[in-house]
């Protein structure tokens, strides 16, 4: 993408600049907006209710006003607050899961950065979130907040584990860092999926599926942890800490955090679909081909993304409005005591079976 | 050992029934109802605003000594003999301009009470529930049809029937007074 601007336009800092933000502007924010929308819209079907329906045709501009209001909101920092820190904060945290999505590749065409290490490096970058929510949380200069922010950090920190241990499960099976490889690997048909056993053939695919199957609830588990989702989402916890770390942000500040949170949502739920459900890779073929269009390829490409992405986001909402906040305990029970068990398990099983 | 694979079993199989549920409140019909546009039909009995049919008033004062808040006031003047004041729904004569029949809808404590004493069913409660106001003055509610002229020439005129009756009582008690005297100064002359 960055090369083709860069034809285009002759210019490499226009090309980077427009490059850096068209993820943004063209994906992530209307998404953003729709998502909480579409959250809204869940929870109240399932709960038997209709949900926002004044603002345009069935309430589709509600997110659209939510933001305007929130744009237009005083800007206010405590007194007792550490500025410097506090104003930090939300930048940091939205950089930190905005910067995730480099090396996300949204289509056979586009991916922001094509970097050998995708994996490692989204695993890495994704962790300046927690110092950015540790830093609100301090520097909001009240004790819920501080309290939300240590049960984000403890959390976010435990539940990467998980997640790494069955990324380098995926690593073992597919031979690649490069979220664009891997999504190349899993090509042509749906039973080329990682979930379904990859690209292996004969008796090493079948034995591979029961593996990869607890390897995908562990890291969606993990991952939905790492976001602060219900029922993971002690960090905020509205009835015990008000909202945790961001109780003494207002306005814009507050609309940032909003939206860092929805973007991690579909960052964590395009890593899942990238490493087992193919990535962009449509399940049956694609039209372009068939018809002989070639460009249109990649088009299909960023829908099947764009689908799988937003189906996993939903899943994380129907979990959200399914299932209560687990305890603290519970929280660390669940992660050290089962889940990084299962994750060695699987890892040293599946190693095993990719030797044979 | 057991115990930990059956933990997690179970962790896992409820979750799945959970979302069984919501997955099938999802395309369950919701149970909201949209109440400005959508009004549900309110019980036989229920009890909104007081409604007062003033052409039945006989302004007997009942609804005005059974409210328990006081939030009634009501203002008779006698009717004149020679002015028809006209009959009730129920054929009941009426004896007494109603000058003034103000509800305090704000102090009303929808209680029914000053409607079961009501002689000729002119008080009433209504199905409306919807009146709110910025001033609460409005809510002074006025059912007298009487203009304030109006209402002032029915005082003056039962002033002036008063003051007759009063003058006549007068010449009665006079012409008693005096009549039992005539003879006497009959009989004195």
């Amino acid at each position: 993408m960055y090369n083709l601007l860069n034809n285009i336009l002759g210019n490499e800092y226009l090309a980077t600049i427009i490059a850096v933000a068209l993820p943004l502007f063209i994906f992530i924010l209307p998404y953003a907006l729709y998502a909480v929308y579409g959250e809204r819209k869940v929870s109240a079907f399932m709960q038997d209710r209709i949900g926002p329906n004044r603002a345009g045709y069935q309430g589709l501009l509600q997110s659209v006003a939510d933001i305007l209001k929130l744009i237009q909101k005083e800007d206010i920092i405590p007194n007792e607050a550490d500025k410097k820190l506090f104003n930090l904060a939300p930048v940091l945290v939205f950089a930190g899961s905005y910067a995730a999505f480099a090396a996300i590749p949204f289509s056979g065409a586009y991916i922001g950065a094509d970097i050998d290490l995708g994996l490692f490096y989204i695993l890495a970058i994704s962790s300046v979130v927690v110092a950015g929510i540790l830093m609100g949380g301090w520097a909001s200069n009240n004790k819920y907040s501080l309290l939300g922010a240590m049960r984000s950090a403890a959390q976010i920190i435990s539940y990467e584990i998980p997640t790494a241990l069955v990324v380098l499960t995926m690593v073992m099976v597919t031979g690649s860092l490069n979220l664009k490889t891997i999504s190349e690997l899993q090509t042509a048909y749906f039973w080329n999926w990682n979930i379904l056993g990859g690209a292996f053939s004969g008796i090493e695919k079948f034995l591979l599926i029961p593996f990869m199957i607890v390897a995908f609830v562990i890291i969606y588990i993990s991952t939905l942890a790492e976001v602060n989702r219900v029922p993971f989402d002690i960090p905020e916890a509205e009835s015990e800490l008000v909202s945790g770390f961001h109780t003494e942000y207002s306005g814009m500040k507050f609309a940032m955090f909003f939206l860092s949170e929805y973007a991690n949502m579909f960052a964590v739920s395009a890593i899942v679909a990238a490493l087992f459900f193919g990535g962009y890779q449509s399940p049956f073929g694609y039209l372009g081909n068939t018809i002989g269009i070639s460009w249109f390829v990649p088009v299909e490409q960023l829908f099947w993304f764009t689908i799988k992405g937003l189906f996993f986001v939903f899943v994380q909402m129907w979990l959200r409005w399914t299932l209560p906040r687990l305890r603290v305990d519970q929280l660390m029970t669940v992660c050290w005591k089962y889940m990084i068990p299962y994750a060695f398990a699987n890892l040293i099983i599946v190693g095993l079976i990719t030797l044979i | 050992m057991k115990q930990y694979f059956r933990n997690t079993w179970e962790a896992v199989w409820t979750v799945l029934i959970g979302m069984k549920i919501t997955f099938r409140h999802l395309f369950a019909p919701s149970v909201t109802i949209q109440y400005p546009e959508v009004k549900v039909d309110l019980p036989d009995r229920a009890r909104n605003r007081l409604y007062v049919n003033i052409e039945d008033c006989i302004g007997c004062d009942q609804c005005v000594r059974a409210c328990p808040v006081s939030c009634i006031t009501l203002e008779t003047v006698k009717g004149t003999p020679a002015e028809d004041l006209g009959k009730t729904s129920g054929g009941k004569k009426k004896a007494l301009w109603i000058t003034r029949f103000d509800i305090d809808i704000a102090k009303c404590c929808y209680c029914s009470l000053c409607v079961y004493p009501c002689p000729t069913e002119c008080i009433r409660m209504t199905d409306v529930y919807e009146f709110t106001e910025y001033e609460r003055e409005n809510l002074v509610y006025q059912f007298a049809t009487l203009t304030e002229k109006e209402s002032e020439i029915k005082k003056q005129n039962a002033a002036k029937a008063e003051a007759e009756k009063a003058a006549q009582k007068l010449v009665a008690a006079k012409a008693k007074a005096t009549a039992p005297a005539a003879p006497k100064t009959d009989s004195e002359n």
